[in-house]
């Protein structure tokens, strides 16, 4: 392959899973209402479209319609900014998750991933710890106190989890022995499937997970009875949809992530036990991928309407004291599996 | 890693103290009397490695990839580093309840000061030495503030902390000078290869870098100022850690790069520099000291001409300086434990009792304190038969085999300014009468640490020889 | 021009715009950014030699965690009053301005002349290997074992000390 068709390969991809992303943000707010309805035993958006299906275009129309108001103590560029960061350490994240085998399409061997980085995961690690600033700077360029609030709010819990998280990690690393994403993937074959293997680190993981994307019980940042709307209090328009984006964006690469380290990513255990022919079997795989996506995805909203919402030391108390040290169980617990079974 | 159990072993005083950390950190956190359990465990834990240095002297090893040495002399500073720090954990347990800072944490940091200080002593490279400084020296910031409602506690850990890192960036740019000419960073390897080395601009820049960067830390000339100050500010038993403990392990670090140097051609290569500033601290130590009124600030002083009267052994390049040195850092250690004990003992609440005038008549008021403390002032002040007259003596020595006599007659007649000082407060303690008639109040522990520490005095002035003859066997 | 350079031009031009930026700026929190910004093209250049593990660990530690905490601190004290004190005293701008030409001419010095980079291998493979995050981890764990553990300890003092000075309440 020549560096012009890498080009090509790459920069197909990119728009595929960009606008696949675009796609399922918006509809995964649409669920998210069909969901919380079902939860509260209502009937939720039935008007635009048949069952409500088009309600995703009628909101970005409505935003885009609004009026754009930056506060007159804002500071203008900082304010436009944080949208912008928040929105592209969502996106770019998703750049390293493989969502599907290798596949042979044209006479090329295409990885159904935008970029095969053998650091995926540190790289996943570092574009997290960016994404605190779009928050942290969203809250301190409006100018308000509430969203000042949220901000930090944010950013002190995001770093908190964080360490759990990288942690968690950690145990998925012993056993891949890789920080490749695909190598992750393959090591979990069959049912070795590390949620199985470590259920502690899959726990703290997934806990992780809901405190980095701001979701409830852990929405402190935006606490509505609290801090007005948090960080993005002085947001309007498609700034606001931005961060609204973004937090849905954000949730679904959680999901990925949780896909690719814990639940044995494309794979479908023993599936070339069928015999089938190889399309029909990258074909299923990139399927049980997005099952497994929409399966979390679904557990994310419906714990959302289920539990009500941490108090703030609560939070802290559980990132710190509980999830840290069962992070750190857990890889004492994958070093001792390795050390006796030999994994 | 390890590759036999004898290296283990080797090591084990490193892995207690660690271990100590760890099961402090855990009894701190689930017992509600930890101030009450862990000064003992300190203790224990202290007194166990010194002793065990001590009998495994003679096991002289290079552990862990060439990043460690232990047995001879780095176990020789170990046993000063644990038992000066046992000794200032048994004047704590009354004196930090005094100053209001009754924790247990207190005793975990003290014990992570003393891994950094283990640390150093032992490095066989230099980013071993950089990060037992590092463990050290943040560890002392934080004594330093201890207790965060006292402004002058604050001011003094602020101080100590901006001026320490400032040190600490001299010290790596130093290291990475070096580094960049020399391509390792294991000492030997440097040694080995000085004389190639010595002739590049870069690496005698970094050279001088990283000898002004411990200059800070023992306390020399142009790099002093932080001395009085955080010395003031701090808990007093906490002074008495920094300058006793915290400049033995600024000096095992400069003995651990330098003295492999000593007897070959490049021995005398820094003797201008390092004489330099040792006639700066001994001079100005000494006279500044005479006009303190404040007996913390004049030990202060005090503690930076003694860094002046050791840099002459390292400035005479000589092995027998290196003795020197190693004989009066633990003299030292255990004269100034003592006086800063006895500072600590006498020292009210609120920072009260402790201006020279408030020792006066304490010959008659408590005359066994009264007289330990003239015991140390004249040990202090180098008369003999004490300790201190030994340390003296040795460095002084070492100077003249290497035709420094000029700089042995400086701190003579440095140690003769510095006489005054000393006996000033003799003679208040004795011949002053004061306002008040109050006993002295003291606890057991406090009196036994004192005393102890004076005994030390006493026997290493009565038989310096076996312990010369200890160190220099490993040398 | 290979794609090497191409891509250390870029960074390196990121690099200068942003630290003069930095420097230049009234607004701390602007200043802070664009600190960021430059961390981050530091990022790029070490990736430009092939140090992966450095260039990520920059990106995650300098910038999203230690800047993360400028911020936090310049937001929350807003010093209004340390902008003043530079305008007080103008002659530390001097003082500043010397010390940055003096560490300049000496890298200046180390590379035009002294060329420490001589004695280093230049092969590609090798410099690949050496920036892997398998092979920082292996020496870690075996050549520099105990400055690793140093480095524990170091920081879990400093963590017990800061949360000491910080939180402990006082009777």
């Amino acid at each position: 392959m020549g560096i012009g068709e890498i080009i090509l390969i790459s920069l197909v991809k990119i728009l595929l899973i960009i606008s696949l992303l675009f796609l399922t943000v918006s509809y995964l707010t649409y669920f998210e209402r069909k969901i919380s309805a079902w939860v509260q035993n209502r009937i939720g958006p039935n008007r635009v479209g048949w069952k409500g299906l088009l309600q995703p275009f009628a909101d970005v129309f409505k935003l885009m319609l609004k009026e754009d108001i930056v506060p007159e103590k804002a500071d203008r560029i900082i304010h436009l900014l944080a949208p912008m960061i928040a929105l592209f350490v969502a996106f770019s994240t998703f750049a390293v998750i493989p969502f599907g085998p290798e596949v042979h399409l044209f006479g090329y061997d295409i990885p159904l991933v935008v970029a095969d980085v053998n650091m995926g995961v540190l790289f996943v690690l570092a574009l997290t710890s960016l994404s605190v600033y779009g928050l942290t700077l969203a809250g301190w360029s409006s100018g308000s106190k509430y969203s000042l609030l949220g901000g930090i709010r944010s950013s002190a819990q995001m770093i908190s989890y964080e360490i759990s998280m990288g942690f968690s990690i950690g145990g998925v690393l012993l056993l891949s022995e890789s920080l490749r994403p695909i190598a992750i993937v393959e090591s979990q074959s069959g049912w070795m499937w590390n949620a199985i293997v470590q259920p502690i680190g899959f726990i703290t993981f997934l806990v992780s997970a809901f405190a980095e994307t701001n979701r409830l019980p852990f929405d402190l940042p935006e606490a509505e009875p609290e801090l007005v709307g948090g960080f993005h209090t002085e947001y309007s328009s498609m700034k606001f949809a931005a961060f609204f984006l973004s937090e849905y964006a954000n949730m679904i690469i959680a999901s990925g992530l949780i896909v690719t380290l814990y639940l044995g990513g494309w794979q479908i255990p023993y599936i070339d036990l069928l015999g089938l022919p190889s399309g029909l079997v990258a074909l299923l795989q990139v399927g049980a991928f997005i099952f497994k996506l929409v399966a979390i995805l679904f557990f994310f909203l419906w714990v959302r309407w289920s539990l009500p919402r941490f108090r703030y030391d609560q939070l802290m108390n559980l990132g710190w004291k509980v999830m840290f040290p069962l992070s750190l169980i857990n890889i004492i617990w994958v070093a001792l599996l390795i050390m006796i079974f030999g994994l | 890693m390890l590759n036999n159990i004898q290296e283990f072993y080797n090591i084990l005083p490193l892995i207690i103290i660690g271990g100590l950390i760890l099961v402090s950190l855990i009894i701190e956190m689930y017992s509600e009397s930890s101030e009450k359990i862990l000064p003992w465990l300190s203790i224990i834990g202290f007194l166990f490695v010194g002793i065990y240095s001590l009998v495994e002297v003679g096991r002289t090893s290079i552990v862990l990839q060439n990043m460690l040495a232990t047995g001879g002399v780095v176990n020789i500073f170990w046993l000063i580093f644990n038992i000066t720090a046992a000794i200032v954990c048994l004047l704590s347990i009354n004196y930090i309840k005094k100053y209001g800072a009754y924790y247990g944490e207190y005793y975990i940091i003290i014990q992570t000061s003393v891994l950094g200080m283990m640390l150093m002593a032992g490095a066989k490279d230099l980013i071993v030495i950089f990060l037992g400084l590092e463990v050290m020296s943040i560890s002392f910031y934080v004594l330093a503030g201890f207790n965060r409602n006292r402004s002058s506690a604050n001011e003094a850990s602020l101080k100590y902390f901006l001026l320490g890192a400032f040190a600490t960036g001299f010290l790596v740019y130093g290291i990475a000078l070096i580094y960049g000419k020399a391509t390792t960073t294991s000492i030997d390897a440097i040694s080995l290869n000085f004389s190639a080395l010595s002739g590049n601009v870069l690496f005698l820049t970094g050279v001088l870098l990283f000898l002004i960067g411990f200059s800070f830390k023992i306390a020399a000339f142009p790099f002093h100022m932080w001395v009085p100050d955080v010395y003031q500010g701090s808990p007093t038993t906490v002074a008495g850690l920094f300058s006793t403990a915290g400049k033995a392990a600024g000096f095992s670090a400069l003995i651990v790069t330098f003295a492999a140097l000593f007897g070959g051609p490049h021995g005398h290569l820094f003797t201008p520099y390092l004489s330099a500033i040792a006639v700066f601290s001994m001079l100005f130590g000494s006279i500044v000291a005479i006009m303190q009124t404040d007996i913390k600030r004049m030990l202060a002083y005090s503690s930076i001409a003694h860094a002046g009267y050791m840099l002459i052994g390292l400035a005479s390049g000589n092995i027998d300086g290196v003795a020197g040195i190693i004989f009066y850092l633990a003299a030292y250690s255990f004269m100034n434990l003592a006086a800063f004990g006895i500072v600590s003992i006498l020292e009210g609440k609120e920072e009260t009792n402790l201006d020279l005038d408030s020792y006066a008549g304490l010959g008659t008021r408590s005359p066994f304190i009264a007289g330990l403390f003239a015991l140390i002032m004249f040990a202090l002040a180098g008369i003999p038969p004490f300790a201190g007259f030994f340390g003296k003596y040795y460095v002084f020595i070492a100077a003249i085999k290497s035709d420094l006599t000029w700089l042995a007659m400086v701190g003579i007649l440095s140690s003769m300014i510095s006489v005054y000082f000393y006996l000033r407060l003799v003679v208040i303690m004795y011949f002053k009468s004061s306002e008040t008639e109050d006993k002295v109040s003291y606890t057991a522990s406090e009196i036994i640490a004192v005393v102890i520490a004076v005994v030390f005095v006493i026997i290493l002035g009565l038989a310096p020889g076996s312990f010369i003859d200890l160190v220099t066997k490993f040398l | 021009m290979t794609l090497e350079i191409v891509l250390f031009v870029i960074f390196a031009l990121v690099c200068l715009v942003s630290g003069i930026l930095m420097v230049t700026r009234v607004n701390p929190v602007i200043s802070a950014l664009f600190l960021v910004v430059n961390f981050g093209s530091l990022a790029g250049l070490y990736l430009t030699l092939n140090a992966q593990f450095i260039a990520v660990a920059q990106v995650i530690i300098y910038a999203g965690a230690i800047m993360v905490f400028f911020l936090f601190v310049i937001m929350l004290i807003n010093p209004e009053h340390e902008k003043r004190f530079l305008e007080y005293k103008p002659q530390l701008k001097i003082f500043a301005v010397a010390i940055a030409v003096l560490v300049f001419l000496q890298i200046a010095y180390i590379i035009l002349f002294s060329k420490p980079s001589e004695g280093v291998s230049r092969e590609v493979a090798a410099s690949v290997k050496a920036g892997t995050i398998e092979q920082i981890g292996r020496e870690l764990f075996t050549k520099y074992v105990l400055p690793f553990e140093a480095v524990g300890y170091l920081l879990l003092s400093a963590a017990i000390g800061a949360l000491v000075l910080a939180k402990k309440k006082f009777k």
